[in-house]
């Protein structure tokens, strides 16, 4: 299979996906279960996206007191909370990474 | 977040999306610049390496791929794993599908091409504000829009410098910052703690997983969850 057919068809995947229930649900009935879990999927899928970003370094678990995502990473859940202010939000997590980085000795 | 007060038009709601979607770039543009240094790595033609960003347009699912590529891993696999890495969206669309059953099938494909992450986290918000829904379309356009231009661009400009990115930067870590500053205030009640906490906790516990799968045993268990402690409707 030819590079170009494997992205073309990845793509037709990717986008087949995305648009699969917003067709769907046109022509089925969905349960009232359905739709109230559908308010958690933004909250449950991106959290399950952030954690093992937050704890794992080259690729490997790193659950240790010298990881030092997991401290840049509370503080930012913090700033978060606190403030809802996204670009705040990433800044303080970078310089915060940046200083836990230096501290642990860690490059 | 928005002026709900002000009666929308679909410009105001547009830029509306691409102003709320402005600092998620912040977090999306060095994610973008590493992919396309990371293409060229692994020895991707130039068109073809810009040509996954905009036919494939799915961040995480690109880098894997790329890394099969460089590996001369067959397309069949490559395609399943890129199938199975972008199951999430599912559970995206699903969610964004009430709000968007009005829209001519145009827009429903239009609108389906843009759900990415970014784009999806900072419209489903949104949606779930108050306001006339006649016009939020617009609004995911917008949002959408302005992450495609992103990411188009700053893979281009990954292809280029490539190689010259310092190694030493950790610019990969905006990505999960971005998401932290999205999903946090989206949690409002307990129920979407318990959601959050639990999708965390088993996200960790299926790290071994192949392929983000353990991503979606993670999301379904934690929306199984949200949906326990919220009980049934009075």
């Amino acid at each position: 299979m030819s590079l170009w057919l494997v992205i073309l068809l990845a793509g037709l995947l990717t986008f087949g996906t995305r648009l699969s229930f917003i067709l769907l649900l046109d022509r089925l009935k969905i349960p009232a279960w359905f739709r109230r879990g559908l308010r958690f999927v933004p909250v449950a899928v991106l959290s399950a996206i952030i954690l093992p970003e937050l704890a794992s370094r080259n690729t490997v678990l790193d659950l240790s007191l010298r990881n030092p995502q997991l401290y840049a990473g509370a503080l930012a859940v913090l700033v978060a909370w606190r403030t809802r202010n996204v670009l705040l939000t990433i800044i303080v997590g970078m310089v915060a990474l940046l200083i836990f980085q230096a501290v642990l000795g860690i490059v | 977040m928005n002026e709900p007060t002000l009666p929308t038009t679909p410009g105001r709601e547009f830029w509306l999306g691409v102003r709320d979607e402005a600092p998620i770039l912040l977090g999306v543009a060095p994610f973008g610049l590493i992919f396309g240094a990371l293409a060229i790595d692994a020895h991707i033609a130039v068109p073809l390496a810009q040509a996954m960003s905009s036919i494939i347009f799915a961040g995480a699912s690109q880098f894997i791929a790329a890394q099969m590529i460089g590996a001369g891993t067959s397309g069949v696999v490559i395609l399943l794993v890129v199938f199975v890495v972008n199951l999430r969206h599912a559970l995206y669309s699903a969610s964004v599908a009430p709000h968007v059953r009005h829209l001519a099938p145009g827009w429903k494909f239009l609108l389906a091409y843009l759900l990415t992450d970014e784009a999806y986290a900072v419209t489903i918000t949104h949606y779930n504000q108050e306001g006339d829904l006649a016009h939020k379309h617009w609004y995911f356009l917008g949002a959408g829009l302005t992450l495609w231009t992103t990411w188009q661009v700053s893979t281009a400009i990954g292809i280029f410098i490539g190689a010259q990115l310092p190694q030493a930067w950790p610019l990969g870590f905006v990505l999960p910052l971005t998401f932290i500053a999205l999903v946090v205030p989206a949690i409002r009640d307990k129920a979407g703690v318990v959601a959050a906490l639990t999708a965390a906790l088993v996200s960790l516990l299926t790290f071994s997983f192949s392929f983000k799968t353990g991503l979606l045993v993670a999301a379904f268990l934690g929306i199984l969850a949200g949906l326990l402690v919220e009980g049934r409707p009075k």
